[in-house]
């Protein structure tokens, strides 16, 4: 039996997740919830990214389920002695166990069978620079260089094959969910989708899962046999330590984002609602925070951290233990430094709406005020609490990059956006230059972030109908369009 | 007007003592000067007297806030609290923590200027092509151009500003040899090394700023004096330029004003990136040393920036909007 072993970020993303799941019975359960939710999803931007955003978040808890090895009993050690291996694999990494195992010499190109830097070799007694073998990628080829072509087309076109089947049967059992749901014939609702109508952008979501499977197949195909991203310089595989990046991304996004909730909403109500001498602290509070430049706090809190975490070291059993502790306070230092905005956003609304006829009511008929706070005030300050939390998840991940360059982000060990961008820096003025790490990082980042502006712009639109200003107004036809949920 | 500013400052300096508290607090408290000393030192044979002189070096060997051994008012004057905050509000920002550390009140003073070499023209141009693009974008609304350019926008700001600047360098710097990678000399000659990071920065922060200012003139736009000034005949760039323009300022003032600290302190990673001599790439070096006597200090100094500039807003508006009176 292996040892599990759970972080505390890995407990976090699973409360998260819960937490999650229990909103969505929630949103299920309200009309007025499930009808602004229809709203995010009429948005094709919206929809789309959400299936890429989905995808991330199955890496991201499949990368949340770490555990330690059971090592073979030592030859002269006792039989009941239980030795754990010092490294913490996660699911992740379970699944990607070739990647993980496939470690080259150095450098690598995406889909190469040699290395990047030549070495000297004695062929019949002459000196050459040649570019050795690699010793995974392309390592089935007997005669790589006539064989590479054609293997290379053999694979892709398979991938692309079994990810179109994939594409197909989704998008099949996805048109057979709309058609139950319309109570219309299958065919007629195919067409009907196919026509773009209906409320909600079922085609552009057909795209999004059609053009999804048809990469992920390539990739899988590619890359028991090949590097599909290339290998770093110790010879690690760059699509690995992307698909790794992912977590601390989200993690990173979601956990700072929800660190900032318990002070900004209690801070934000209890100044509204109250006004006089609490109000005034607490503006006095948020004043003194957002008046510190962010990038400078944040690094004098990190600073602190990380030496308790120096001094500290024998707390922790292994280095994904320290590394994750590190990851952990940094959300809860962004999340500690964060909550002004929020706070001041809940405060105004706050104060609005205790002016209001039902509060007041509430208030004659002797409810306590934790109670009109909670009853009251609280859910009808949510949507943006839940704007501000999606809006805030993208541009933490941006940061991450950042704070990893000035030096106070991650631990090195740890895979994420900003350490590569970080080891990229020096590999771009490489001669000749090492692109791959660079461009997988910007691919993957790019996706992840834009997926999630996109989602929040769906998720702001229909929650604060005042931000329609931000979007283009091209897609007008849609918005005009009338339809029988809104007025639920 | 007077008396308005004058209580602003109160507050500001008001402020100012709980950002003093607060990073005192971070700074010697979680951590005391002992474990400073233990980090600043580094190494194995670290003994008490070493540790002491290192306190007694950096004045930091007197008790945090109270101290009992004294009588009257020297318990509370005779302490490092009472010293650091007294220095700070008087901007003698005392010697580094590194022993080859020089005095960061000349640092500051030099590096100040490097910073305001690059920061200023770079807040000045953001704020005419952000708000450019955006009336360009307002000038051709609910066309393809528009929905186009907000596409563009949300892409832009989705990427990294590293992205940018690692691109920009490679491809300006080392591709196309326009200008060099980094670097600094004084006089006009700076030129050369500002110009990229200037434009770097320019556009990352463009996809941003383009489509707030955007939503600002389109909330504009629909208000009843636009109507007004289109029902008397004017022709629709007259309204933009004479009329939204003016108005949607306001806002675009606020926003692009929260920038203004950063036009002092510099912009961390385009400074030490470009290898200019600023505020940023100090503030960074200082994180890389673990020197907390510098980062302490530039927590002060940029929030001292930050509430100055927060006045000037208040005063800038009162010249942008002749109906905003304050008192």
């Amino acid at each position: 039996m292996p040892k599990f072993v759970p972080l505390w970020t890995d407990v976090s993303v699973w409360l998260l997740v819960a937490s999650g799941l229990a909103y969505a019975v929630m949103v299920l359960r309200s009309s007025n919830l499930r009808a602004n939710w229809r709203k995010v999803f009429r948005d094709a931007g919206a929809l789309c990214s959400s299936f890429i955003l989905a995808l991330c978040l199955v890496i991201t808890v499949a990368d949340s389920i770490h555990y330690r090895p059971l090592l073979k009993p030592a030859a002269g050690a006792a039989h009941d002695a239980v030795a754990y291996d010092t490294v913490t694999h996660s699911l992740l990494d379970l699944a990607l166990s070739d990647l993980v195992d496939s470690r080259e010499e150095t450098y690598s190109r995406p889909f190469a069978y040699v290395g990047f830097t030549k070495e000297s070799v004695t062929i019949n007694g002459q000196l050459k620079r040649v570019a050795p073998r690699l010793a995974h990628g392309g390592a089935h080829l007997s005669d790589p260089e006539h064989q590479w072509g054609n293997d290379m087309l053999a694979r892709g076109v398979g991938g692309l094959a079994r990810g179109a089947l994939f594409a197909l049967v989704s998008a099949l059992i996805l048109i057979a969910f709309v058609a139950r749901s319309r109570q219309a014939r299958f065919a007629s609702t195919a067409a009907s989708i196919w026509r773009n109508e209906g409320e909600i952008p079922w085609r552009a979501a057909l795209w999004t899962v059609v053009s999804l499977a048809l990469l992920i197949g390539f990739v899988v195909s590619m890359m028991g046999y090949y590097h599909v991203m290339g290998t770093d310089t110790t010879g690690n595989d760059v699509l690995y330590q992307s698909l790794k990046s992912i977590r601390t991304a989200f993690v990173i996004g979601s956990l700072a984002t929800v660190a900032t909730l318990p002070l900004a909403v209690v801070l934000g109500i209890v100044a509204g609602y109250f006004r006089g001498w609490a109000d005034e602290l607490i503006q006095y509070l948020y004043t003194v925070l957002s008046s510190i430049p962010n990038v400078l706090l944040i690094a004098a809190c990190v600073l602190m951290v990380q030496i308790y975490i120096d001094q500290h070291a024998n707390l922790f059993e292994t280095g994904a233990e320290r590394a994750d502790v590190k990851l952990f306070l940094l959300c809860a230092v962004l999340g500690l430094t964060g909550w002004a905005g929020l706070c001041r956003l809940l405060r105004a609304e706050t104060m609005k709406l205790r002016e209001l006829d039902y509060v007041q009511a509430a208030n004659a008929f002797g409810v306590s005020p934790s109670r009109i706070m909670r009853r009251h005030i609280f859910p009808n300050v949510a949507h943006l609490m839940l704007i501000v939390t999606v809006l805030d998840f993208s541009s933490l991940i941006l940061y991450e990059a950042v704070l990893s360059y000035v030096g106070v982000g991650v631990d090195p060990s740890m895979n994420s956006f900003g350490g590569m961008i970080n080891l990229a820096r020096i590999e771009m003025s490489a001669d000749p230059i090492v692109w791959w790490s660079f461009a997988s990082a910007f691919g993957f980042m790019l996706a992840v972030v834009l997926a999630a502006n996109l989602f929040a712009d769906g998720v702001r639109d229909a929650f604060d109908p005042r931000a329609r200003a931000f979007r283009p107004r091209v897609a007008i036809t849609r918005e005009a369009k009338p339809s029988s949920s809104t007025s639920a | 007007m007077i008396s308005y500013l004058l209580r602003r400052l109160m507050y500001g300096a008001l402020i100012l003592l709980g950002v003093n508290l607060l990073t005192f607090f971070l700074f010697f408290t979680v951590n005391t000067p002992d474990d400073m000393a233990r980090m600043s030192i580094g190494g194995k044979h670290i003994t008490q007297d070493l540790i002491d002189r290192w306190k007694a070096e950096r004045g930091y060997d007197k008790p945090l806030y109270v101290n009992d051994a004294k009588q009257g008012s020297e318990r509370v004057t005779d302490t490092i609290f009472w010293d650091r905050s007294v220095s700070l509000f008087e901007l003698r920002f005392g010697r580094a923590d590194a022993d080859s550390g020089g005095d960061i009140g000349q640092e500051v003073g030099r590096r100040m200027g490097v910073s305001v070499q690059l920061a200023l023209p770079l807040f000045v141009l953001q704020v005419i092509a952000s708000t450019a693009f955006a009336l360009l974008l307002v000038m051709f609304r609910q066309t393809r151009l528009d929905f186009w350019g907000v596409i563009c926008c949300v892409v832009m700001l989705s990427i990294s500003s590293l992205f940018y600047i690692i691109v920009g360098q490679v491809l300006f710097s080392r591709v196309l040899k326009l200008v060099p990678i980094s670097g600094y000399e004084p006089g006009l000659g700076v030129v050369k090394f500002l110009v990229l990071p200037i434009f770097l920065s320019l556009l990352s922060r463009l996809g941003t700023e383009a489509r707030l200012y955007r939503a600002m003139f389109l909330e504009e736009i629909g208000k009843d004096y636009v109507r007004t000034a289109r029902a008397k005949g004017l022709a629709e760039t007259v309204v933009l330029y004479r009329h939204v323009l003016r108005n949607a300022l306001i806002p675009i003032v606020t926003s692009a004003g929260s920038y203004l600290p950063y036009v002092f302190l510099g912009s961390l990673v385009f400074e030490s990136f470009f290898g200019l001599p600023g505020l940023g790439a100090y503030v960074i070096e200082a994180i890389s040393k673990q020197d907390f006597a510098i980062v302490r200090t530039m927590v002060f100094v940029g929030s001292l920036l930050y509430i100055a500039t927060f006045v000037l807003i208040d005063v800038a508006y009162t010249w942008i909007d002749p109906r905003v009176r304050l008192s």
